[in-house]
């Protein structure tokens, strides 16, 4: 159970920490920049998960690069979800409209402080809610790592199901535990988009 | 020297987008405690021109001076927006902050104020404008009209040396246009000096010190509100003013 707890939290994080600055390049870079970026994500949101978790795990210790399978899941599944989050990310930062960064620079903001006192507070309220359906995806990808013999919850319910030859009660039991950690996610995230809404602020109207 | 009185200068500024020429070589300078107003039809770069003085939008040709000053070869561009206040036709406020954080975040981020002598600041700002009460709104808790005078108190809390009003009333619906004007006027009247594109000619008649009005990229014709109304040199002066006067019946 910590197990899959850890590869959710591992390769959010991964994933988060790549796809913010994937995201800024996307919007502010240069075309080269923006041509490499356009490539990456393509290439990662169109391979299946599983196909790049055997790439990086059985795959690159052919060309002497080797991970332990935890390490392989988290690199893996995080760099998928780097591509998908740097879409929330750039969506959410487009959604601000260009006046605010007008504004911003009128009252002579650099554009940098521009980005990080006006845009980037308003862009990660609109962003809450598809981050957070990350958040479920990547749990529930966090089950391919049974096919590296990661022990995370399914694979431990196998391993249970062995002795106690009971695959009804066990593989229901780690569906509830996603199940209810889906749950607790998105109440919790949900709390948090309630405390960061702007009074009177209609996201209809950002997107306009 | 009257030059020292100069706030504002601008020679022959020119701006293209492409292969539109937008302003083709416009001239004029305001002294302190002026108020300007620029009329004219659209698409002729009233709001370019705006945009332009304080370098928004970068101008092809031309220069502009900030007293003593040239904003067009100026290499601390941020500087030099501090003192030039702008409001926006659609406000420009920041969403996620209240009225008061509105005007404060100049003031901390870029003057770099203490924290309490901004909030102090800002809200002198919001009682010059009348929205005290409203200090701790959202902007999306405002009507247009008290949106705009925020807007007009976060210009006037940097301490410009001069405001932009670009079309400050054109998004209003016509009862909240009062509001904005008055202020303009209290503020033109304590001496600010100001630059105003809009259509409302009532406030260009009786607050202006001189009118400008624009086509197709050039300043057409300059002169008091007086000549301007009652002598209009120009046959599209006369047109446009005689267009405007049938529109808003005055």
């Amino acid at each position: 159970m910590w197990v899959t707890l850890q590869i959710t939290f591992f390769t959010l994080g991964l994933g988060l920490v790549l796809a913010l600055p994937i995201s800024f390049g996307q919007i502010y870079g240069n075309k080269l920049l923006k041509a490499i970026i356009a490539v990456y994500e393509k290439i990662l949101r169109s391979i299946p998960e599983l196909v790049i978790l055997f790439l990086i795990f059985y795959g690159f210790p052919r060309i002497g690069v080797r991970f332990s399978p935890f390490a392989a899941v988290v690199i893996g599944l995080g760099l998928r979800s780097s591509a998908y989050q740097s879409q929330v990310f750039r969506g959410a930062i487009n959604s601000v409209s260009k006046t605010q960064m007008r504004a911003a620079r009128s009252l002579g903001m650099s554009n940098f402080q521009g980005f990080v006192f006006i845009v980037l507070p308003q862009a990660l309220r609109i962003a809450l809610p598809p981050w957070t359906n990350e958040f479920t995806i990547v749990l529930k990808d966090s089950s391919l790592a049974y096919a590296l013999g990661v022990t995370e919850i399914l694979r431990q319910g196998g391993y249970i199901i062995a002795t106690k030859h009971e695959p009804m009660i066990i593989y229901l039991t780690v569906a509830v535990f996603y199940f209810v950690v889906t749950i607790v996610i998105n109440k919790s995230l949900g709390r948090v988009e309630k405390k960061l809404a702007i009074p009177g602020f209609d996201v209809k109207e950002t997107v306009r | 020297m009257s030059e020292e009185n100069v706030v504002l200068k601008i020679e022959n500024l020119k701006k293209s987008f492409g292969d539109k020429e937008v302003l083709k070589g416009v001239s004029f300078e305001m002294k302190k405690g002026e108020t300007k107003v620029i009329i004219g039809p659209s698409g002729t770069g009233k709001s370019t021109l705006l945009a332009c003085i304080n370098m928004l939008v970068v101008p092809n040709g031309g220069k502009i001076w900030l007293e003593n000053e040239e904003v067009t070869s100026a290499k601390n561009l941020n500087k030099i927006r501090q003192e030039i206040g702008f409001v926006f036709q659609d406000f420009g406020l920041f969403s996620h902050l209240t009225a008061l954080k509105n005007i404060m975040i100049g003031l901390t981020k870029v003057k770099k104020m203490e924290k309490e002598a901004a909030r102090e600041l800002a809200m002198a700002e919001l009682k010059r404008v009348g929205l005290e009460k409203e200090a701790s709104l959202y902007p999306a808790q405002l009507s247009g009209g008290q949106k705009q005078r925020v807007g007009i108190a976060r210009a006037l809390a940097m301490k410009p040396k001069i405001i932009l009003f670009d079309e400050p009333t054109s998004a209003l619906d016509p009862e909240l246009i009062g509001e904005v004007l008055s202020v303009m006027k209290n503020l033109a009247l304590s001496g600010m000096t100001m630059l105003v594109v809009t259509h409302e000619m009532g406030f260009a008649r009786t607050v202006s010190d001189e009118i400008i009005f624009m086509e197709n990229g050039y300043i057409v014709e300059q002169s008091s509100p007086e000549e301007m109304f009652k002598n209009p040199k120009n046959q599209r002066t006369k047109e446009f003013l005689f267009k405007l006067n049938e529109l808003y019946g005055e």
